[in-house]
């Protein structure tokens, strides 16, 4: 057992740092967020320089050979700084789903050009009613000569105005809710027939409400099997969730950090705050729960490649139980501690806990993966 | 003991609900119910025709304009108010400065503030916190400087909710420099027209703006104004803050709040059937319902003492305590019934009158800021941790 970083994985952490440390200050950080787009072209460019847009793909695949610690590694610094460029939805997702299942040819139009920044995704896969069940799916796909004809609607579709292709989760077959009869659909952003509504989220991201009326895709849009998508939505989604998992570590250490310099250095009644005790053990317990999560967030991407679902699957949501619950006490008392600055929108620590708040929600929050863990436990 | 009503009460509880359904806009109630945010009308309309009916000073005595309605009447006045969506009267005037005039003003002052009190014809603000001076107010540094028949007023207060609406500001300032902190404070009411005011938006977390910084430069205020004796301000201070967390408990708009939460659980999809059917959700949502019947039952308790004679007494923080933790853990479920559809932000369903539908379910837009607006009531009115030193100090004698 080794839980020591290689050479090349300490680079890169430090090059991540420095990318944060560079174009992410606060600031400038508030000023990405306010543009139109919500994040900037020179940045993707600049991580695709770096190799960050291939790092966790085999080099059949034209990435670099890494996989999910150099995923942590990376997202973990896009915590510390809130970083806002579409990597989750693009890389994590998109590229996930296009390695595990991607034809030969998906692969050299889709994944080649991503790697070199030049093609971005999104996942469109959640529906008004469901929730974080991912085969409550009723968009249908339904067969059109060779091809395919995709009718229904997709909502909080994360990064959809940016992205080149939307992977679109749809019904081929089966009934509602049902895990068998699921298919994955590479479509155009473009295509005639999608209507999108787009909008900013709590956290500054970009998303869109999306309607399918009758959009034509070719048989060969279909990725990997037809009525079998589930297990490999199932597999990208967990990978997802490590990822995010990494990403809320990163908030959590600046968030904490935050906190301990502001109770240093506020004073009331003649001393800094820091020095009440009530103050010093909340402290204390911020710290512990981020190390909890910090150790979960590493188990779980050393255990996410494994080939037994069932161990994927828990080590994913075991992480994510465990997110959700330090997530939400460092958030909560960040901003506890910060008083009155600590809900305004100027200082950094609002926007941290905001982020927090929301990878909570991201593909099923704390209680959600509690269950999902237990039963899995309880099967065993 | 008895907790049913007579049937007077009842007819009292009636009569409330026929006002509110005839005097309250059916565009403000519309918003209290899909969590919009108020405009300054929304609140003096719906003031204004509480002080026509002498509504709304409704905890005054009747010496000074009140209805001297018991314990039972302001109960059953608060929580039909809440359950006609009625927004929250402002407290500013009526629930703070104004007991503070008619308990250590001079007749002269009671006759000259409290009707535009009792009528909401003036707005009042409050000018306690400072920058320096928050869970440590007795800090506070705005400086008061006599000079003739003036104070000359400079210094900042920040936090101020409503001071873009404010006509008068209620304010601690420090008259006697070289005192003991909380001996040199005196209590002043501003005209926020004065000369050398000026008012800086804060904006929350949420994006909404409801409070401020004020700044007062070389601001003239009549020695008039001073409300009790120079120096005696923070009798005063403390007067009103017990005041204070007595009211924000907000105990009938958290009884909404957990009948509404209720609603959208029920409509919110889950597996086929409802956010209400899963167990673990529903069972949380009754471990609220049950501390606000805590929360409730305590207050009435309190409120029953006072009703014999007793003041508020330093207890009345534990009810500040779980009142805002409370309306903290409503806006968390709720958000959480909602799931992903809390993520889109969508401050014109907030902020502005619009035709535009939502994007996911009506509830959705208020959903998430107000989880993150609501971490603001652990720390107003004096933060939970000072109300803990209070009952430890006051109550438990530690």
């Amino acid at each position: 057992m080794d839980l020591s970083l290689s050479d090349e994985q300490k680079q890169l952490q430090e090059a991540a740092e420095r990318f944060v440390r560079d174009k992410y200050p606060f600031d400038a950080r508030r000023k990405i967020a306010a543009t139109e787009r919500g994040w900037l072209p020179e940045n993707w460019a600049q991580f695709a320089e770096l190799g960050w847009l291939g790092m966790a793909f085999s080099e059949e695949d034209g990435g670099y050979g890494g996989g999910p610690i150099e995923t942590m590694i990376v997202m973990e610094q896009f915590g510390k700084g809130l970083v806002l460029e579409p990597f989750l939805p693009t890389v994590v997702l998109g590229g996930g789903m296009i390695a595990s299942a991607g034809s030969a040819a998906q692969k050299e139009a889709l994944l080649g050009p991503m790697i070199e920044g030049k093609k971005q995704f999104a996942f469109a896969w959640l529906e008004r009613q469901s929730r974080y069940n991912l085969a409550d799916v009723s968009l249908k796909a339904t067969k059109e000569g060779s091809g395919w004809s995709l009718s229904g609607h997709k909502g909080v579709v994360y990064n959809a105005p940016a992205a080149d292709d939307i992977i679109v989760l749809a019904r081929t077959s089966g009934a509602a809710r049902e895990q068998k009869g699921l298919t994955l659909f590479v479509v155009d952003g473009k295509a005639k027939g999608i209507t999108r509504r787009d909008y900013p989220t709590q956290d500054s991201l970009r998303a869109s409400e999306l309607t399918f009326d009758k959009v034509s895709v070719g048989a060969d849009a279909v990725l990997g099997q037809v009525d079998g998508a589930f297990p490999l939505v199932e597999g990208a989604v967990d990978r997802a969730i490590v990822a995010l998992c990494a990403e809320a570590t990163g908030c959590m250490d600046a968030i904490n950090a935050a906190t301990l310099e502001y109770i240093k250095t506020r004073k009331q009644f003649g001393v800094a705050i820091g020095k009440f005790q009530v103050l010093q053990h909340r402290m204390v317990d911020c710290f512990t729960n981020a190390q909890e999560a910090r150790s979960m967030t590493l188990m779980a991407s050393l255990k996410i490649d494994d080939k037994d679902p069932v161990v994927r699957a828990k080590a994913a949501s075991g992480a994510k139980v465990q997110i959700g619950k330090s997530g939400k006490f460092c958030g909560q008392s960040a901003v506890q501690m910060h008083g009155g600055m600590g809900v305004t929108d100027e200082l950094s620590v609002s926007h941290y806990f905001k982020r927090l708040t929301m990878i909570d929600l991201m593909f099923g929050n704390q209680q959600h993966h509690l269950t999902r863990y237990s039963n899995l436990a309880m099967a065993a | 003991m008895d907790l049913a009503l007579s049937p007077e009460h009842k007819a009292f509880a009636d009569e409330v609900r026929e006002f509110a359904q005839k005097n309250l806009s059916p565009a403000t109630r519309a918003k209290t119910f899909s969590g919009k945010h108020y405009d300054r009308d929304d609140h003096v309309i719906w003031q204004q025709a509480l002080g026509r009916q002498g509504w709304l000073a409704y905890t005054w005595p009747k010496k000074y304009g009140g209805p001297g309605w018991d314990v039972t009447r302001r109960f059953l006045f608060e929580n039909v108010l809440a359950e006609e969506g009625a927004p929250r009267i402002i407290p500013f005037g009526v629930k703070m400065v104004g007991p503070v005039i008619y308990t250590f003003g001079s007749d002269e002052q009671k006759e000259r503030f409290l009707p535009g009190i009792r009528q909401s014809t003036v707005s009042w603000c409050q000018g306690y916190s400072e920058p320096g001076a928050g869970s440590d107010l007795a800090n506070l540094r705005t400086r008061a400087v006599p000079d003739g028949d003036h104070y000359v007023v400079d210094g900042q207060k920040t936090w101020t909710s409503f001071a873009h609406w404010g006509d008068w500001i209620f304010c601690l300032v420090r008259t006697n420099p070289d005192a003991k902190a909380q001996e040199g404070i005196s209590f002043l009411l501003i005209d926020m027209k004065t000369p050398g005011i000026t008012v800086r938006p804060i904006i929350m977390l949420d994006g909404a703006h409801h409070v401020n910084d004020v700044f007062f430069d070389n601001v003239r205020v009549p020695v008039g104004n001073r409300i009790g004796k120079e120096g005696e301000g923070w009798t005063c201070a403390k007067f009103l803050l017990a005041n204070e967390r007595l009211g924000i408990a907000e105990v009938p708009a958290s009884k909404r709040g957990v009948r509404s939460l209720r609603d959208i659980a029920r409509s919110e999809p889950a597996n086929g059937t409802s956010v209400a059917d899963d167990p673990a959700f529903a069972s949380q949502i009754a471990d609220l319902d049950l501390q606000v019947q805590a929360l409730e039952m305590s207050e009435l308790r309190v409120l029953s003492t006072m009703a014999q004679g007793g003041a508020p007494g330093p207890e009345v923080s534990t009810l500040k305590i779980r009142g805002s933790e409370i309306q903290q853990r409503i806006a968390e479920l709720t958000m959480e019934a909602v799931g992903e559809y809390a993520a889109p932000y969508q401050p014109g369903m907030l902020f502005q009158d619009t035709n535009e539908t939502p994007v996911g379910p009506d509830h959705a837009p208020p959903a998430a800021p107000r989880y993150f607006n609501m971490r603001k009531t652990s720390i107003y009115g004096g933060s939970n941790e000072i109300q803990k030193n209070i009952v430890s100090k006051m109550v438990l004698g530690l």
